[in-house]
C-alpha cells in the first residue's frame, strides 16, 4: 500500500487446513491473485487483482477457499459511502471516466418486486398445466389492419413477416467479442433446441453459426460491423440497435487487442484495430431516417424478415416508441436501464434512462392510445430476472422478453461486472483462448435450455393459476397484476390497482 | 343502500348465470312468455340480481327505425338525452315502455324507449353510415350523461332487463304482449350486490345482443384491446367486452360467425396442426392476427342478431350447453330442464364441443 | 314397496325431502331440472321421468338410480356406492372422482367423463358409455374403469386430449389406438382376450340394461389405454 493506494475490496481466505497445494487456483484465475512462493514454499494471495469472480472458489477440489467482503472500512457515511469515496480516489489518482460492466447494481425500485400477479378462486377454474393444454407460442411482428380475402372470398392468409417462439423469451443482443466464441455457441445451440432465437449483437455473425440462421437474429448498430447482403439474409429477422439500457445514447468500444483474427474476419474489420459503434447511427439524425433504414433493409431482404428496432428506455420513451411504430418496424424492443452491458461509463450506466417496468408500461398504453399497438410487437427487456418478471412484463403488455444477464448466469457468469477487463475466468467476457475453452458450448446450451424450460414451466403454472390457458390472453392483462407499496403516480403510469382494491 | 361504487363500471364484477335462447327457422312468432317459463327451472343458477330478455321481430310496426330504449334516473337527464337526439335524428315515437307493478321488483328507473332514424344530413356531415352513427350515439350517451343509459338500440329488436330473478323481470316487463321469431334470455348470478338495472344482461349494441355465462380470465387484455377502436368499456362486464368483440369482428373486419368463433374460441395449435392444410393455414392466420381477441376461461355465450343467434362455448367448454329442436323452432340453453319446460317433445338434443359454434338462421325473407 | 312422487313445481329441496321419506322403489314423475336428486343415498331405487337436474347422485351411496331420458352435468359426483343407469345421454363431468359403484349410460357422455376417478380400499368405480364421449376423457384418472363403446353417435370415440392426467385406472375404448391422439404420459394398446376379461362382467350388464348383444358388442377391437409408469409426469422441482 501506498499513500494513494486503495485498499482491496475482497480478500480471499484460505483455509490452510483443507487446501492440498495442487496450485489450481494458480491456474484458474487470470488475474494473478493466486501466487506460489517458492522461497516460503507458501501459497499467496493478492487480493488487490481478486474480483470476487468464484472461479478459484468453485474449482477448488477441497473447497479450502472463499471470498469475503473486506472489513477494512472507511468511517461509515449515509452521504459519502465507500463507493463513491473510492471512485473520487479513482478519478483524482487517474483523470479518467469510471468503467463498468453488466447492469446498474444501485438499489433503485425494482418494480417488479412490487407487482402481485392473481390467480383464480370460484368464479373461475384454475388450470393445471402439467395435464391440460397450455400454449406459451408467440408471434412477434405486424398484425394488419383488417384480414385481406383473395377474389374467392377466402383468406389469402399472407401476413406481414413474423417471428415465432415457442415461449416468449428471447435471448438478447451479445456481440461476438464482448463474449466468446463459446458463448454465443452456446446461445445459438439453446435457442435452435428451444425454438426461440439468440441475437448476434453488433459484431457480425462468426462464418461457423450461419448453420443457426433460422434461430439467429442478426444486429445492426452504428459501427455496421460484419453487415453485408449475406449477413442480412442469414437470420431470421434484423435488429437495429439505436440504443442500449446500460448505457443510453453512447456507442461502444472494442479495444483493438479484443480483436483477433476470427473477430477481425467477423466484423470484417483489419485484425488489432479497435471496433467503434459511434454513438447514434449517422445516416439517423430524425425519425424519418429510421424509417429509410427500416426500409433500405427491409428492401435488402426482399421483406421477408421482420425488423426489430431497439431502443433504451429514456424518459419519452412513449413517444419515441410511437415514431418507430410509424417507421414500418415490425417489432420495437426496449431496454430497461437495469440491462448488462460489457463495458460502460458508470456515471451512465447508473444514471441514465428509466426502469423498465414503467417504460414498458408507458409505450404499451401509448400505443394502444394511438389504436397502433397491433402494428408493432413489443420487446421488454433490461433486467428480467425469472419467470415471474416474464409474466409480469406480458401482463404489462409486453409480447416477450429479452433475456442476457440471466442467460449469462445459465453460461456460469457471478456478476463479478469486471467484464471489460477481458479477462473472465468463466470464458464467457473473454477472447483469451484458454480461458473461452472453458467454456463447453454443449454444456452451456444444455444449462441454457435447462433454465428457459424451467421457467416455461413456472409460467405456465403462474398462468394456469390465473385461469388462462394462452400466453396471449395474459398481454396487456393488467387487471392480472396488482401493485404494492407504490405511489399513486407509479400506479397510474403502470395501469395497475393497489392490491386490495 | 348500496354504495353506488359498487355498481357495474365502478368495479369489475365476475358473475355466472344461466342462459337460454329459441328461435323460429321460419320466422314464426314465439310469445315472450316462453322465455320466462324456461327460465324457471334453471332459478339456482341466478341469485336474483340480474335478468333480462332480448326479441327479435317484436316491433314489426317499426322495423325501419332504431329501437332505443333508455333508463333514466331523473326527468332532467331525460330532458337532455331527448334534447340531443331531436339534434341528430327524427323520432317518430316516444313513451314509457309497459310494466306491470309486481312486488319482487322495485327501485325502477324511468324506462324509456324511442323509434328514431338518424338525419340524413347528419350522417353526411359525419360521413357514417347509419349503424356507425347509432353505435357511437349510444357510446356517447352512455358516458358523457349521467343518469342515462341506452341498453338496446336495434331495429325491431329489444332488450327487457332488471335487478330481479327473470322469470319476475319478464312479469315486469309484461313480455306475454311481445312477439318474436327469437329470444334470448338470461339470469344472473354476479359476486357482489349491485343496484342498478343497466347492469343486467343482455348487453346490447345495435341489433346484436349478447347474453352469457361464466367468467373470463382474458378480460382486461380483450378490454383494452378493444378500446383501441372507438369502443367503451363502461360496465367493466364481459358480456359488454364480448359484445363489442363481436360487433368489431363482424361489422368491422367482416368476419363471418364461423371465422369469428374461431378468433375468441380459437383451438389450441395442437388441434390446428392436426387439420388439412387449407383450414390449418385460415385457422393459423386467424390467431396469429388477433391474439388478443382470444377469450379464455370458462364462457358460454348466445350472441343474437337480425335473423340469427349463434350460441359458442369456450375452447374448453368449461360452461354447459345444450342445443334441441322441434319442428322450425331451436332451443338452446345452460341446462336441457330449460328447453323440456317449453318443449318437452325436444329432438335431436346434443352438447357443442368446446369452440364449436352453433348458428341458426331464419329463412331469408321470413324475418 | 313402491311408490310415485310428482316433481312437477317441487323444488330440489322439496323433492330430496318426498325422496327421505320414501322408502323402497320410488318413481319420480315430471323432473324438471332438480337438482341433486337422490343425492348421498343408500338402499332405495330410485326411477325418473323428466330430466334431472345437475348433480345427480351426488355423493351416492348404495342406491340405484334409473333415469328414462337424458341427464344433465356432473352426474354422479363423488360418488361412493351403488348404480346409475341413464337411458340417453349425460352431461359433462360425469362420474367426476367416483369412488366406487357403476353408471351405465346408453347414450353419450359431454366433456371430462370420469375426470379423477380414483379406486380405494376395494373400491372399484366403473362408468360404461354406450356411445361416444367429449374432450378430456378420463382427465386425471387415478383409478377404476372407465369404457367407451361408440356405439351410437357420429365422429371419433372421443374428443381431444384424452386421458390427460391420467395416472391410474384403466379405459377401454371400442376402437383402435391410432384413431385417437394420447398425451406421451400414457400407454394406449389393443387390448387383449385377458384385458377384456377384466370389463366383460360390466359391459354384459351394460348390454343387460339397454337390450343389446354382448357377442356383438365384443366382436371389435378395443383399446387399452393405461398410465405409463417409464413415464410419469415429470417436473423437474428443484429445491429452492
Amino acid at each position: 500500500m501506498g499513500q494513494w493506494d486503495i485498499y482491496p475490496e475482497f480478500e480471499v481466505v484460505r483455509n490452510e487446513a483443507r487446501c492440498t497445494r495442487c496450485m489450481g487456483c494458480i491456474a484458474q484465475c487470470a488475474n494473478g491473485v493466486h501466487s506460489y512462493d517458492e522461497k516460503r514454499q507458501a501459497l499467496l494471495c493478492d487480493d488487490a487483482k481478486c474480483v470476487d469472480c468464484h472461479r478459484c472458489v468453485a474449482m477448488c477440489p477441497t473447497r479450502a477457499l472463499k471470498i469475503v467482503k473486506s472489513d477494512c472500512a472507511l468511517r461509515e457515511n449515509g452521504n459519502w459511502d465507500g463507493d463513491t469515496i473510492k471512485e473520487v480516489f479513482k478519478q483524482a489518482q487517474s483523470g479518467g471516466v469510471l468503467l463498468s460492466s453488466m447492469g446498474n447494481p444501485k438499489r433503485y425500485p425494482v418494480y417488479w418486486d412490487k407487482l402481485l400477479l392473481n390467480a383464480s378462486q370460484v368464479t373461475n377454474p384454475s388450470i393445471d398445466p402439467l395435464r391440460e393444454p397450455m400454449e406459451t407460442r408467440v408471434f412477434l411482428g405486424k398484425k394488419p389492419e383488417r384480414p385481406q380475402r383473395g377474389a374467392d372470398g377466402k383468406f389469402t392468409c399472407e401476413l406481414p413477416p413474423q417471428l415465432e417462439l415457442s415461449m416468449p423469451m428471447l435471448f438478447s443482443a451479445m456481440s461476438y467479442g464482448s463474449i466468446s466464441y463459446n458463448a454465443h455457441e452456446a446461445l445459438a445451440r439453446a435457442a435452435e433446441e428451444l425454438g426461440i432465437y439468440y441475437n448476434t449483437g453488433e459484431g457480425g455473425l462468426h462464418e461457423d453459426f450461419y448453420a443457426y440462421g433460422e434461430n439467429t437474429i442478426v444486429q445492426v448498430a452504428s459501427g455496421r460491423f460484419g453487415v453485408h447482403e449475406g449477413y442480412l439474409n442469414a437470420g431470421a429477422a434484423i435488429e437495429i440497435k439505436m440504443g442500449q439500457g446500460a448505457k443510453p445514447g453512447i456507442g461502444g468500444h472494442l479495444p483493438g487487442t479484443k480483436v483477433g483474427a476470427d473477430i477481425s474476419r467477423t466484423r470484417m474489420i483489419p485484425e488489432g484495430s479497435d471496433a467503434i459503434s459511434p454513438a447514434p447511427h449517422h445516416d439517423i439524425y430524425s425519425i424519418e431516417d429510421l424509417r429509410q433504414l427500416v426500409y433500405s433493409l427491409k428492401q435488402a431482404t426482399h421483406h421477408k424478415k421482420p425488423v426489430i428496432v431497439k431502443v433504451a428506455a429514456v424518459h419519452n420513451i412513449a413517444a419515441i416508441a410511437s415514431g418507430i411504430a410509424r417507421s414500418g418496424a415490425d417489432i420495437i424492443a426496449i431496454d430497461g436501464f437495469r440491462g448488462g452491458t460489457g463495458a460502460a461509463p458508470t456515471r451512465i450506466r447508473d444514471s441514465v434512462g428509466i426502469p423498465i417496468e414503467l417504460a414498458l408500461a408507458a409505450v404499451d398504453q401509448r400505443l394502444r392510445d394511438e389504436g397502433i399497438r397491433n402494428e408493432v410487437g413489443l420487446i421488454a427487456g433490461g433486467s428480467i430476472r425469472s419467470s415471474a418478471d416474464v409474466a409480469k412484463a406480458i401482463a404489462l403488455g409486453a409480447d416477450a422478453v429479452y433475456l442476457g444477464t440471466a442467460a449469462l448466469l445459465a453460461l456460469g457468469c457471478h456478476l463479478c461486472r469486471t467484464c471489460q477487463t477481458g479477462t473472465c475466468n468463466w470464458g464467457i467476457a473473454t477472447q483469451r483462448s484458454e480461458l473461452v475453452a472453458r467454456l463447453d458450448p454443449k454444456e452451456g446450451a444444455r444449462r441454457l435450455c435447462n433454465l428457459l424450460t424451467a421457467w416455461n414451466h413456472e409460467l405456465m403454472e403462474m398462468l394456469g393459476g390465473m385461469g388462462i390457458n394462452s400466453i396471449e390472453a395474459l398481454r396487456g392483462n393488467r387487471l392480472m397484476l396488482r401493485g404494492i407499496g407504490l405511489t399513486a403516480g407509479e400506479l397510474e403510469i403502470l395501469g395497475v390497482a393497489h392490491a386490495g382494491a | 343502500m348500496i354504495k353506488q361504487e359498487l355498481w357495474e363500471g365502478q368495479v369489475r364484477i365476475p358473475s355466472g348465470c344461466a342462459i337460454s335462447a329459441v328461435i323460429s327457422r321460419e320466422g314464426r312468432p314465439i310469445n315472450g312468455s316462453a322465455m320466462i317459463e324456461s327460465m324457471r327451472p334453471m332459478h339456482e343458477r341466478s341469485n336474483g340480481l340480474g335478468g333480462g330478455f332480448a326479441g327479435y321481430g317484436i316491433y314489426p310496426e317499426y322495423k325501419d327505425f332504431f329501437a332505443l330504449h333508455i333508463f333514466y334516473d331523473t326527468d332532467e337527464a331525460r330532458n337532455a338525452v331527448e334534447a340531443n337526439l331531436r339534434a341528430v335524428a327524427e323520432i317518430v315515437r316516444a313513451e314509457n315502455i309497459p310494466t306491470r307493478k309486481i312486488p319482487a321488483i322495485i327501485g325502477e328507473p324511468l324506462i324509456w324507449r324511442y323509434f328514431v332514424a338518424p338525419l340524413r344530413s347528419v350522417l353526411q356531415s359525419r360521413q357514417q353510415d347509419e349503424e356507425e352513427f347509432i353505435a357511437r350515439l349510444v357510446m356517447h350517451i352512455n358516458t358523457k350523461y349521467t343518469g342515462a343509459y341506452v341498453f338496446s338500440s336495434g331495429k325491431n329488436m329489444g332488450v327487457f332487463k332488471a335487478v330481479g330473478y327473470p322469470e319476475d323481470v319478464g312479469e315486469f316487463y309484461r313480455l306475454e304482449e311481445y312477439n318474436g321469431y327469437c329470444w334470448t334470455a338470461h339470469g344472473r348470478y354476479p359476486t357482489n350486490t349491485p343496484g342498478w338495472w343497466g347492469g343486467a344482461h343482455p348487453f346490447a349494441l345495435l341489433d346484436r345482443t349478447i347474453v352469457h355465462n361464466g367468467e373470463i380470465s382474458s378480460y382486461d387484455c380483450n378490454r383494452r384491446t378493444i378500446e383501441m377502436y372507438g369502443y367503451r368499456c363502461t360496465l367493466q362486464t364481459d358480456t359488454e367486452v364480448i359484445t363489442y368483440i363481436a360487433d368489431f369482428l363482424q361489422r368491422k373486419q367482416g368476419l363471418s360467425l364461423e371465422e369469428m368463433a374461431s378468433v375468441i374460441a380459437a383451438p389450441f395449435w395442437s388441434t390446428i396442426e392436426r387439420k388439412g392444410e387449407a383450414e390449418r393455414k385460415e385457422l393459423s392466420y386467424l390467431r396469429t392476427l388477433y391474439p388478443s381477441l382470444l377469450i379464455t376461461g370458462p364462457f358460454s355465450i348466445i350472441l343474437g342478431f337480425a335473423g340469427g343467434l349463434m350460441a359458442l362455448n369456450d375452447r374448453l367448454k368449461l360452461r354447459s350447453m345444450v342445443v334441441g329442436e322441434k319442428d322450425d323452432r331451436v332451443y338452446i340453453a345452460s341446462e336441457e330442464a330449460a328447453i323440456r319446460a317449453i318443449e318437452p317433445e325436444a329432438e335431436n338434443i346434443w352438447a357443442p364441443a368446446g369452440g364449436q359454434p352453433v348458428i341458426v338462421r331464419v329463412r331469408e325473407g321470413a324475418y | 314397496m313402491s311408490c310415485e312422487i310428482n316433481a312437477r313445481g317441487l323444488s330440489a329441496v322439496e323433492l330430496g325431502q318426498r325422496l327421505e321419506a320414501a322408502e323402497g322403489s320410488v318413481t319420480v314423475t315430471e323432473c324438471l331440472g332438480q337438482r341433486f336428486v337422490g343425492a348421498g343415498m343408500d338402499g332405495r331405487r330410485i326411477r325418473i321421468e323428466g330430466i334431472p337436474g345437475n348433480a345427480l347422485g351426488a355423493y351416492l351411496n348404495g342406491a340405484a338410480l334409473e333415469v328414462c331420458g337424458n341427464a344433465q352435468d356432473a352426474v354422479g359426483d363423488t360418488m361412493n356406492d351403488g348404480e346409475i343407469v341413464i337411458h340417453g345421454n349425460v352431461g359433462d363431468t360425469a362420474g367426476y372422482a367416483m369412488r366406487g359403484g357403476k353408471i351405465y349410460v346408453e347414450g353419450s357422455a359431454g366433456y371430462r367423463a370420469g375426470v379423477h376417478m380414483k379406486e380405494y380400499a376395494g373400491k372399484l368405480p366403473v362408468m360404461v358409455i354406450g356411445g361416444r364421449a367429449g374432450s378430456f376423457l378420463g382427465e386425471y384418472q387415478a383409478g377404476g374403469i372407465l369404457v367407451v363403446l361408440g356405439l351410437s353417435g357420429r365422429g371419433p370415440i372421443a374428443g381431444n386430449f384424452p386421458c390427460t392426467g391420467m395416472h391410474g385406472g384403466r379405459v377401454f375404448l371400442r376402437c383402435r389406438p391410432e384413431e385417437l391422439l394420447f398425451p406421451q404420459q400414457v400407454t394406449a394398446r389393443l387390448a387383449g382376450l385377458e384385458d377384456l376379461e377384466a370389463v366383460r362382467p360390466y359391459i354384459k350388464e351394460f348390454c343387460g340394461h339397454f337390450g343389446k348383444d354382448l357377442e356383438e358388442v365384443l366382436d371389435a377391437p378395443f383399446t387399452l389405454v393405461t398410465p405409463d409408469s417409464r413415464n410419469p409426469y415429470r417436473q423437474m422441482y428443484v429445491a429452492n
